[in-house]
């Protein structure tokens, strides 16, 4: 249990401590302890209901956990409002592909740098024309190749390239640190292996907390993995010794196995 | 094509050229009416476009707009009733008065999300009414008749019809021109992007409920201007002026126009205006050959014609008159 400890020696950008909300009877988030050092490529699996989109939402400051506290970069954001540790660099992409359709790939990142470039009590000026968020944007949609669709309607890009704009638009916020919930959900082996490319050019500069359940995406660029079930965290540690683990082949592959089969 | 030949960009410059030529047909064909007519056009088109900020761009369908055009009455009501004449009083109270109305109403309102929104401003608006029905120094249900309108010493008389009616004119292309300005800078952006998705808005760092509250004040202090006009118009105003189904003839103006668009209020209440004119006179006309005298009693129930075609427009083409205007534009 205590396997992830070793981990609290490099400095923790994010620290979970004794993380818990209950939805009724049921336990969303059990005590969930963990620690995410800066530089570190962090995967979360578990099977479905494991409560990992839960813990995406407490991180982001969507839902208000019961107990337990989180830190970043050192200060308690446990009661801050989303948008504020946004503004800290905590960004966070949506699993379910969260965007402006009636803009243009390029609006929705430029909204999101002009999120980080001070209030937007700006009333007179065309916001389309300042360089000073096209510019920066242009540039994320860059990083996850998107630059040449930047003009088309949102409504008319196809899934997966929903799924890289919602990258690029976590990215324009200038984050620290990105949640990422599922971001292959739904998407074909081409597009897959695109995103794992992007995925693991970002990892050289950001730190990432990656909810996804397509192992062969976890194995290969994860640094540590930890496993939820039911709530729980009941490992936590390298891919090679996850994969070893027998706790975690009895409760989570193994649960895969009988999936398959069922 | 050129694109700035557009049926859109026609029609539009057919409607202003129209308007500003109102006046001058008014005086050659001695026809009064036209001229009311379209006074009272243009200021509930001022009023359309601010709500069209709000219900348009920012998605929020607040249902007791009509509550500003009333205030806006009868703060120019009231003070003239006590003595203060001056616009140069008159105007900036009725500006302050709404404003700071939607500063309490909008804090409260935009906590709730949805038909809940609706209902709650619709609520608001109901209070306010019930609050000029028993202003009994000022008429109560019967209303205050203004005696005197707004004073512009030396710069403007209102009781000149042309005057009055191209100072609304200027009044409403100023609107309509900082609507544009708005919904288009970082502000517009903000407010556009909380009504597509507002709690991505939150996820990228935007505090979107200041924005949204700001948009809520900007558009009831623009309708509050609406209400001065309106009050020297018709040299009266009265809690019906507020009443619930008012803030409904704004909603159908801005969705009938088109939402979200620049000049679809003003063709909205145009429409619906000119419309409500016209129908019975047509259904007249029409059915006078066949049933006679009986055609008067028919042509009553005119609103049954307008509320198909309303309901039409909303079925079949969602950015209203205007989005059928433009349509093939963007896509």
């Amino acid at each position: 249990m205590d396997c992830w400890r070793e981990g609290d020696v490099t400095e923790a950008l994010l620290e979970i401590e004794g993380l818990t909300k209950r939805f009724g009877g049921v336990v969303a988030s059990d005590t969930i302890t963990l620690a995410v050092p800066t530089g570190e490529l962090h995967a979360i699996i578990g099977p479905n209901g494991a409560g990992k989109t839960t813990l995406i939402g407490e991180l982001a400051g969507e839902i208000a956990p019961d107990a337990g506290r989180i830190r970043f970069d050192g200060g308690d954001i446990t009661a801050l409002p989303t948008w504020r540790r946004t503004a800290l660099g905590l960004a966070r992409s949506f699993q379910i592909t969260s965007l402006f359709p009636d803009f243009t790939a390029l609006d929705n990142v430029a909204l999101a740098v002009q999120a980080r470039s001070g209030h937007s009590f700006r009333f007179w000026r065309d916001a389309r024309q300042e360089t000073g968020l096209r510019a920066p944007a242009q540039a994320a949609l860059a990083r996850v190749g998107l630059a040449e669709r930047a003009h088309v309607l949102v409504s008319k890009l196809s899934h997966g390239e929903h799924r890289q704009l919602e990258i690029a638009m976590a990215l324009a916020t200038s984050p620290r640190m990105l949640l990422l919930d599922e971001p292959m959900a739904g998407m074909g082996p081409e597009e897959s292996a695109r995103m794992v490319g992007t995925l693991r050019a970002l990892k050289q500069s950001l730190t990432i907390l990656l909810i996804e359940h397509d192992m062969e995406t976890v194995f290969a660029l994860a640094d540590r993995i930890s496993v939820l079930v039911y709530g729980r965290l009941i490992a936590s540690g390298a891919p090679a010794e996850i994969r070893a683990n027998a706790e975690v082949r009895r409760a989570y592959l193994g649960e895969e196995e009988e999936a398959r089969h069922g | 094509m050129t694109a700035w030949l557009s049926v859109r960009n026609v029609v539009v410059a057919a409607l202003l050229t129209f308007l500003v030529l109102v006046p001058v047909l008014s005086s050659f064909t001695g026809n009064l009416f036209l001229m009311t007519l379209f006074t009272r056009i243009v200021i509930l088109a001022i009023a359309a476009s601010s709500l069209n900020l709000i219900l348009g761009y920012g998605g929020m369908v607040s249902f007791g707009h009509a509550v500003y055009l009333g205030l806006g009455g009868y703060a120019v009501g009231i003070l003239a009733y006590e003595g203060i004449g001056s616009a140069f009083v008159q105007w900036p109270v009725a500006l302050l008065v709404c404003a700071l109305v939607a500063l309490i109403v909008g804090a409260l309102c935009l906590r709730t999300r949805g038909v809940y929104f609706i209902m709650i401003t619709l609520a608001f608006a109901q209070l306010v009414y019930y609050f000029g029905v028993g202003l009994d120094r000022y008429g109560a249900d019967d209303g205050l008749t203004i005696y005197r309108k707004s004073q512009f010493p030396g710069l403007l008389d209102l009781s000149n019809r042309a005057q009055f009616y191209y100072l609304c004119l200027l009044l409403l292309m100023a609107t309509i021109h900082v609507t544009w300005r708005l919904v288009n800078s970082r502000f517009g952006l903000v407010i556009q992007g909380a009504r597509s998705n507002d709690r991505r808005m939150q996820a990228i760092g935007f505090p979107t409920y200041r924005y949204r509250l700001v948009a809520f004040v900007i558009a009831g202090t623009i309708c509050g201007l609406a209400g001065a006009l309106l009050a020297n118009h018709t040299a009266f105003v009265s809690p019906a002026t507020m009443h619930w189904t008012r803030s409904g003839d704004l909603i159908v103006m801005v969705v009938l126009g088109g939402m979200g668009s620049s000049f679809g209020p003003l063709i909205g209440a145009v429409t619906l205006l000119v419309l409500e004119e016209a129908l019975p006179v047509l259904i007249r006309i029409i059915t006078f050959p066949f049933i006679g005298q009986m055609a008067f009693r028919v042509a009553e129930y005119w609103q049954i014609v307008l509320g198909p075609l309303f309901l039409l427009v909303v079925l079949f083409a969602r950015g209203g008159i205007h989005g059928l205007l433009a349509r093939g534009r963007r896509d």
